[in-house]
């Protein structure tokens, strides 16, 4: 039985986390540390302690932007961004889903437009969305001033080999 | 000069202003844009945020289409460039992965294709001189803050780009346009990206803060050169809040002296018109 450290670790394929000594640079330059439950360097340690539950439930994976700002300070090259992806993805895989649902959401109407078309359509996507998340009224003026400005065609070029993309998306599928 | 040119999802849609103006720039400056063929989207955030693999795939499609030219990809998206580099560093680094991307998209990935984003190949193989040589409208009055944001820059051994913390590639075209660049510590402060559908709220408050250092910095304006951070700047500062942002290729094809440009800031919804009638410059 792999413990959640070494999971996470493996899944990270780089600079094992257990190298962080709590300096908190990261924690000090992320810009949504002031939105998270939990600091990015306390998650290093809950992985650590076994914490999968609480850390995989946790809205702070989630808020994660991915703004590298992490890694691109830790002193001793730690992934922390890698790390936000890997148990965002473990939390899909595992089936307990995302605190910050609409986050989620958006992910999935995002890639499911990437498969219909091999490229995004923005209104499509956004309609996608808000069925899906329920939110259908916010932005709804600056959607309709995008309109009328050309910016969201509903007809966009597509890919045209949309075999080649159904195959990366069927080869890649999480269980 | 020749290059391969990938624009990405947005710069069709909500980032047209940034597609046409990198094109009539670089076609000013001579540089040939040849569109990868049948090229499809990079996964941006929301591939990696979630599953690995097609995060790598994605893009490996489009780079082993691009590696059949023996030639430089520019790419002005700066979330499909990071994109870009990332699946370069790690099919680069772990040949597992590499064969098994191989086998998902059917093709031999080389790694020969340069990634470039526009202000790379503008200042490195343009050169800032031969730019200014282009130059008819100096940009006097316009005191911009130059906002490189996140993913053009780190991290740094996948973006190998520019500073991580005080970038000035954007700096430079900027002042050899004329205008008066203003220094500040947020140039690489997120703008919270992806989140602005999502958790709109915060995204408000990052937007709001980076206009109000703009302010204190003495700026009138934005430059960036990312389509998220400019959604992000353009049309998520609350109130009275909000600067004009542009694309810096708007800028240098307003300096240059091109078609184009009014058209451009139209699409904008911060209008930066009234701004640049009051300084002569439309």
């Amino acid at each position: 039985m792999k413990t959640f450290l070494e999971e996470v670790n493996e899944k990270i394929n780089g600079v094992p986390i257990q190298r962080c000594y709590h300096c908190r640079k990261c924690t000090a330059g992320c810009p949504m540390a002031f939105a998270m439950e939990h600091n990015p360097n306390r998650v290093v340690k809950m992985i650590q302690m076994e914490k999968r539950e609480e850390v995989l439930a946790s809205g702070t994976i989630w808020l994660c932007v991915s703004c590298e700002t992490c890694i691109t300070r830790c002193p001793n090259e730690v992934d922390v961004a890698r790390m936000m992806d890997v148990l965002r993805q473990m939390a899909i895989e595992t089936g307990v889903g995302a605190k910050e649902k609409n986050i989620l959401k958006f992910h999935e109407a995002f890639l499911a437009n990437i498969r219909m078309g091999g490229r995004i359509n923005e209104p499509t996507m956004m309609v996608h969305y808000k069925l899906k998340s329920g939110d259908l009224f916010s932005d709804m003026v600056m959607g309709i001033d995008m309109f009328r400005k050309g910016k969201l065609s509903l007809v966009s070029p597509r890919t045209r080999d949309m075999k080649s993309v159904h195959r990366i998306f069927e080869k890649t599928r999480q269980s | 000069m020749k290059v391969s040119y990938y624009p990405g999802c947005s710069l069709h849609g909500t980032a047209k202003e940034y597609d046409q103006s990198v094109r009539s720039v670089s076609h000013a400056l001579g540089i040939e844009l040849e569109e990868i063929e049948d090229w499809s989207c990079c996964g941006a955030t929301s591939a990696h945020s979630t599953n690995f693999k097609l995060s790598i795939a994605l893009p490996a499609r489009n780079l082993i289409a691009a590696e059949k030219k023996a030639q430089d990809v520019m790419i002005p998206c700066a979330a499909c460039f990071n994109r870009f580099k990332t699946a370069e560093h790690h099919l680069g680094q772990d040949p597992e992965l590499k064969a098994e991307v191989e086998e998902i998209v059917g093709g031999r990935y080389q790694g020969s294709a340069a990634i470039r984003n526009p202000i790379d190949i503008i200042v490195r193989d343009i050169g800032l001189e031969a730019l200014a040589a282009k130059v008819v409208k100096r940009l006097a009055g316009l005191k911009p803050v130059s906002y490189y944001g996140c993913l053009l820059l780190r991290p740094p051994d996948v973006c190998r780009f520019d500073d991580a913390e005080n970038p000035v590639l954007l700096d430079r075209i900027l002042a050899v346009l004329g205008a008066e660049v203003r220094p500040w510590s947020f140039k690489t402060d997120c703008c919270g990206g992806s989140l602005t559908i999502s958790k709109t709220e915060i995204v408000v408050r990052m937007v709001d803060k980076l206009m109000e250092m703009a302010r204190e910095a003495g700026a009138n304006c934005l430059v960036t050169a990312c389509p998220v951070c400019m959604a992000n700047l353009d049309m998520r500062s609350s109130g009275d809040a909000g600067l004009p942002v542009f694309y810096f290729t708007e800028l240098a094809a307003l300096a240059m002296g091109q078609e184009g440009p009014e058209g451009w800031f139209r699409l904008h919804r911060t209008d930066p018109r009234p701004l640049l009638k009051g300084l002569q410059l439309l």
